[in-house]
């Protein structure tokens, strides 16, 4: 894994233009798709993006696998209620727009406790460890409902008068887009984090601890000043969250939101910085909107996720990483036949997966299930032998094809590859 | 009093025991291979599952058999078609792929078998008191997994001391590089250990299932308790396994037994200055009864003994 | 750079992809349940869905609404998160969703009630009304009501006060045992028991009071050992799900003979899991059970309940009264509005009486809470006592300890409804 991780180079002077474009994106967007639902979700990913990017802190720089980052979310995310609340109260001085930041100092306050507690160690116990700290949140958390209110949750009204910009954010395009330049201030932030000292120091604590040992710095040090400003980010981010949802949950503390921002930051690819952003766009737009489509996203989810791990293990970034040199030296056209044929050999395969596994969803757990099952236009009987034998066959072929057109991939990539090796040899 | 104490004891040994046969196969799996395998509560679910199928057909007696059969080949598969695959990418991605494989089973055992639980019951011919003490009745079926439980440990315990396959998998336990260096299959030892592995957990299924409730979320709900079993008990242990187990069921039931909290505790003091009506998370933690912390005990257990030994109980190496 | 382009590029598409999801065009309807419909939680939500959709179907069969319009049922999961349900709740107010039905989980349904009043105070012309048939914290139609919720199931003091009348008048309980999940529904439960328990019956005495951890015990021996040594004759619990079977079975296996009087015994998966170790033992409480028709004599009723289970499936989950109410009310409070005028709708509802085949409903306009009969029953074999009907496919049948009527129902209530300008 760690052969596949970047190390950031130095800044360099076109990557004030990347920034533009990220910026210009943020502000554009809600001009494009003004529904209701498309704001909610761009906000959604905003918040998604600085939670796994300050995930990526602990696991692709510094090589910690954490299994509680959403504690340090949900901490921040309570604390910022209870201050949101001391705000309306005006028992508070601080403008809503500042909200993120008390979030933040809750995340990092608790980071330096449960830090304390966990980077003496490295590795599995380290997991292990933070493993323990959400159980502990998880099972913990509705014993003390003055702090956490229970099963209902502490909720606030964020139309306060003390704003910075006098807008009173009753409106989801207001608030989207305070969320959007926290997310571009943390997100640039984050980056900055990356060539600092300590950023670097991550990375070599990451790759061999004895190393950064001999040369002078504490490991442990290291690993929690990094898991410190991680726990900042995070609760920035539960900050974020509770200006956009003005309630929080004992849910937002447990395993399973933990477990998601996991799967978002892999999914994008723990070895660059983009990775994350990829990862929280992705799930963020799976999570929400396939579940329109099928009653059986999860499954799907989890064939992709089952599906990265095991063909694409440095996430989609890594993807994108390995055709660059191809798309330096433009031979992108002499890969994309097979690609091509591999995506369609691929999609008959996918279709009769689709199929067979509705079908099954259908007739097993659906409300209706008298009623045909529809599909993609499509009317089925699940009683009948025919949707069941094109499944099956397209099963069989699509796998039988597909494993023919990888091997045709990986040909005309080794091919590519030696073109290039060439002439880099040849300079 | 007594009565309370002898319950308990018999209770917390069967629960101990059942977690001792869920956590077995995973020390070794993990101590072996070093894979934290997320999935390992839903090979016992499928085990369950499997045996509540095959008991509407064949009897509850057969499926004792078939279904942990089942499992493990459905473990050895796993091995070699997925982990295998996964493990030169390193042990994140081994953990995450254990990770994806608990999300699609649990859907697949809701597609197969609805989203509410099944009516798996335990067989007629163990549904009898077995004794009556003081006024409190102990059930056959109990005493069943007991048995169990119990007599395979003695196998296990057995297969690992003396015969020589138990000899090669305790080496590879500690030196699996070295073990590889002698010319042993380890691949092939990998394939074994976690198809055992996972049909222990099988077995746990078939007699817990019914004992308890064979449901989707049945496996979620297990979900970590047995991390800390072997974290506790430490790597490559069976016996720090099966103290661990004990350890964390009888913590779990005997903390029930005390209707205390802090705040009586105080309160017995008197003077004591951090006493006061004000509500906030301070008087929260005051009011706690120990009798409710049953659930986060395990959790604290497992974090202490990490930041204090790592080894845990009866390691034989960090983890 | 080109690669930071393509990357761009590539999440550009993505978001042209979230943003095809458009409105459709409304002809019928609406009603957007908001639950969970996949996981292992699922099962609740789809069990709603069913009965909610079997009903607006013999709605539409006989015509529809407004002369003519037809109703939809439209699912939105929200894996029982609030985060997820505010989304939700944006993407069913862009589809055009006036209705919101929602009842697992009382933080959601908490968070909703908040968040609608919020959308209705800022989107004045676009408001939403929330049917909430199954959170049953009282505060939502007490000091947390609101205009927009009204609530079609019967609360945690309503279900205790039905209990504690069912105890009322059996002089041979002396004791009770109180146990509960350890969280603000467990909580309520204990203190509305504890309460009407001191008013209706001074010489009761609490044998105990336990909370235990809320989804996490899995041997429930050492609290029978307690309730034992107690010397409980009863035992009054607002356990669900596996909590509830699990400490039925234990209680069985240890030999204990008490009753226990429930809430949601009869609920989904509760009678397979409990089984046969309920029998005679096991009570719950609630505006319907599947013997009613038998017991009160009704013959249509049964003949739905054929139906039903003809066109489901025996396993069917069965949560009919509430529902049924629901949808025709519903109904009846569009044809009344007039038009599909969420607001209209909303005040149509406010007082309006209903005719049910157990007794009249009414849904009170001072907070929003649906007065029903309720009923408190307990687990009987099929084939004794006149039991007809088993569910969930099961030989498990109910029978009536209890009829409260629906005017003896009302508990006092400490809203002050604030209303729109009609």
């Amino acid at each position: 894994m760690s052969s596949s991780i970047q190390n950031p180079g130095p800044s360099k002077i076109p990557c004030y233009g990347i920034w533009c474009v990220f910026a210009l994106t943020i502000m554009l967007l809600p001009f494009f798709f003004t529904s209701r639902f498309s704001i909610s979700l761009f906000s959604q990913i905003g918040i998604s993006c600085v939670f796994a990017l300050s995930y990526n802190m602990l696991l692709g720089q510094g090589g910690m696998l954490s299994f509680g980052h959403a504690v340090f979310m949900g901490l921040g995310g309570f604390i910022a209620v209870h201050a949101l609340n001391l705000i309306s109260e005006n028992t508070l001085p601080v403008p809503l727009e500042l909200l993120p930041l008390i979030g933040g100092l809750g995340g990092a306050f608790f980071g330096s406790i449960f830090g304390y507690l966990c980077c003496r160690r490295e590795g599995t116990p380290f997991a292990l460890i933070t493993l323990g700290i959400v159980e502990l949140f998880a099972s913990g958390a509705l014993m003390f409902p003055s702090f956490f209110g229970g099963e209902e949750g502490v909720s606030g009204n964020r139309m306060i008068k003390n704003t910075l910009t006098g807008f009173d954010f009753g409106s989801e395009i207001e608030v989207y887009f305070l969320i959007g330049s926290w997310t571009f201030l943390c997100v640039l932030c984050m980056y900055l984090q990356t060539q600092t000292p300590l950023g670097r120091l991550a990375n070599a604590v990451r790759d061999n601890p004895i190393r950064a040992s001999f040369i002078g710095y504490n490991p442990s040090h290291v690993r929690f000043l990094q898991f410190v400003l991680s726990g900042f980010f995070a609760g920035t981010a539960g900050g974020l969250f509770i200006i956009r949802y003005e309630i929080i949950a004992y849910d937002a503390l447990g395993l399973v939101p933990s477990g998601n921002v996991l799967f978002m930051t892999y999914i994008g690819g723990v070895g660059h910085f983009m990775g994350p952003i990829l990862g929280a766009i992705l799930i963020s737009i799976l999570q929400l909107v396939l579940i329109h489509y099928t009653e059986a996203w999860q499954l799907y989810f989890g064939l992709l996720f089952m599906a990265m791990v095991l063909w694409a293990p440095g996430g989609l970034s890594w993807l994108l990483i390995v055709h660059q040199p191809v798309w330096k030296a433009g031979l992108m056209s002499k890969l994309l036949p097979s690609y091509l044929q591999a995506l369609a050999t691929g999609l008959i395969f996918f279709l009769g997966l689709i199929i067979f596994i509705e079908i099954n969803y259908h007739l097993s757990l659906s409300i209706e299930p008298g009623a045909p099952l529809e599909l993609f236009g499509l009317v089925m009987d699940g009683h009948s032998v025919v949707p069941w034998s094109t499944a099956i066959s397209c099963l069989i072929l699509g796998l039988w094809l597909f494993r023919h057109s990888v091997k045709m991939v990986a040909a005309q990539w080794d091919a590519v590859m030696v073109i290039i090796t060439k002439k880099t040899l040849e300079r | 009093m007594l009565e309370f104490v002898t319950f308990s004891l018999l209770n917390s040994l069967v629960y101990g025991m059942l977690l001792f046969l869920l956590s077995s196969g995973l020390t070794l799996i993990f101590s072996m291979m070093g894979v934290l395998n997320f999935a390992h509560a839903s090979f016992y679910m499928i085990g369950a599952y499997v045996a509540y199928q095959v008991s509407t057909w064949v009897g509850f007696w057969p499926a004792l058999l078939i279904a942990p059969g089942i499992v493990g080949i459905i473990g050895a598969l796993v091995e070699r078609y997925g982990l295998r695959k996964v493990h030169q990418y390193g042990q994140l991605a081994e953990l995450l792929f254990t990770f994806g494989l608990a999300f699609i089973i649990e859907e697949l055992v809701i597609m197969i078998w609805g989203r509410v639980g099944v009516d798996y019951k335990i067989p007629s011919s163990l549904e009898f008191t077995l004794f009556d003490l003081f006024d409190t009745s102990f059930p056959a079926y109990k005493a069943f997994m007991l048995v169990i439980s119990v007599s395979i440990f003695l196998v296990l315990y057995y297969v690992l001391v003396r015969t020589r396959v138990g000899l090669i998998i305790q080496a590879a336990l500690s030196h699996p590089e070295m073990v590889g260096a002698l010319g042993h299959d380890v691949p092939k030892m990998f394939m074994l250990v976690f198809g055992g592995g996972s049909a222990l957990a099988g077995v746990a299924g078939v007699i817990g299932g019914n004992a308890l409730i064979t449901e989707p979320a049945m496996a979620a709900q297990l979900g970590t308790i047995v991390f800390v079993v072997i974290v506790v008990g430490g790597m490559g242990s069976l016996t720090g396994a099966l103290v661990a187990s004990l350890l964390i069921s009888f913590l779990q039931t005997f903390a029930i037994g005390f209707d205390y909290s802090l705040y009586d505790l105080v309160n017995a003091m008197d003077t004591w200055p951090f006493l006061s009506e004000a509500a906030g998370p301070w008087n929260d933690l005051l009011h706690v009864k120990v009798a409710q912390t049953g659930p986060v005990l395990p959790y604290l257990l497992l974090v202490l003994v990490l930041v204090v030994r790592p080894k845990g109980l009866m390691g034989v190496r960090e983890t | 750079m080109k690669i930071k382009k393509w990357i761009i590029c590539w999440s550009t598409i993505i978001f042209m992809a979230a943003g095809t999801i458009q409105p459709a065009a409304a002809e019928t309807i609406k009603i957007g349940l908001i639950e969970p419909f996949s996981g292992p939680v699922g099962n609740a939500g789809n069990a709603f869905a069913q009965h909610i959709q079997d009903q607006v179907n013999r709605i539409n069969a006989a015509g529809g609404v407004l002369g003519g319009q037809l109703l939809e049922v439209v699912r939105f999961d929200n894996k029982v998160s609030p985060k997820e349900s505010l989304i939700q709740l944006s993407n069913a107010i862009d589809q055009g969703v006036h209705y919101i039905g929602q009842g697992v989980g009382s933080h959601v349904a908490g968070a909703l009630i908040d968040a609608i009043k919020k959308h209705n105070q800022r989107n004045p012309g676009q408001e939403v009304v929330f049917f909430n048939y199954a959170a049953i914290t009282p505060a939502f139609t007490e000091e947390k009501c609101d205009f927009w919720h009204f609530r079609f199931d019967a609360h945690v003091d309503m279900r205790m006060a039905a209990i504690t009348d069912a105890i009322m008048v059996r002089k041979d309980i002396k004791k009770v045992y109180l146990i509960g999940q350890n969280y603000s529904f467990g909580k309520a439960v204990r203190d509305a028991a504890r309460k009407m328990l001191k008013e209706k019956r001074p010489d009761i005495e609490i044998a105990g009071d336990e909370l235990h951890p809320i989804a996490k015990i899995k041997d429930f021996s050492p609290y029978v050992s307690k309730i034992k040594q107690s010397g409980a004759d009863i035992v009054i619990t607002g356990n669900w799900g596996s909590d509830l079977s699990l400490l039925v079975r234990a209680a069985k296996d240890a030999g204990l003979g008490t009753e226990f009087f429930t809430f949601y015994a009869s609920s989904l998966g509760a009678p397979t899991a409990i089984g046969e170790a309920g029998y005679d033992k096991v009570k719950a409480v609630s505006e319907w059970h599947n013997n009613l028709g038998v017991e009160e004599n009704k013959p249509e009723e049964i003949q739905f309940q054929q139906e039903y289970e003809k066109k489901y499936g025996t396993k069917a989950p069965f949560l009919y009264g509430r529902m049924r109410t629901l949808v025709q009310m519903f109904a009846k409070a569009l044809n009344q509005a007039g038009e599909n005028n969420p607001k209209k709708v909303a005040f149509a509802l406010e007082g309006m009486e209903h005719e049910t085949p157990y007794g009249k409903v009414m849904m009170q306009a001072a907070d929003h809470q649906l007065l029903q009969p309720l009923y408190v029953y307990t687990f009987t074999k099929v084939g004794t006592k006149g039991v007809k009907f088993g569910i969930e496919g099961t030989q498990i049948g109910f029978t009536t300890d209890k009829k409260i009527e629906a005017t003896s129902t009302r508990t006092p209530s400490s809203c002050q409804m604030k209303r729109p300008q009609a």
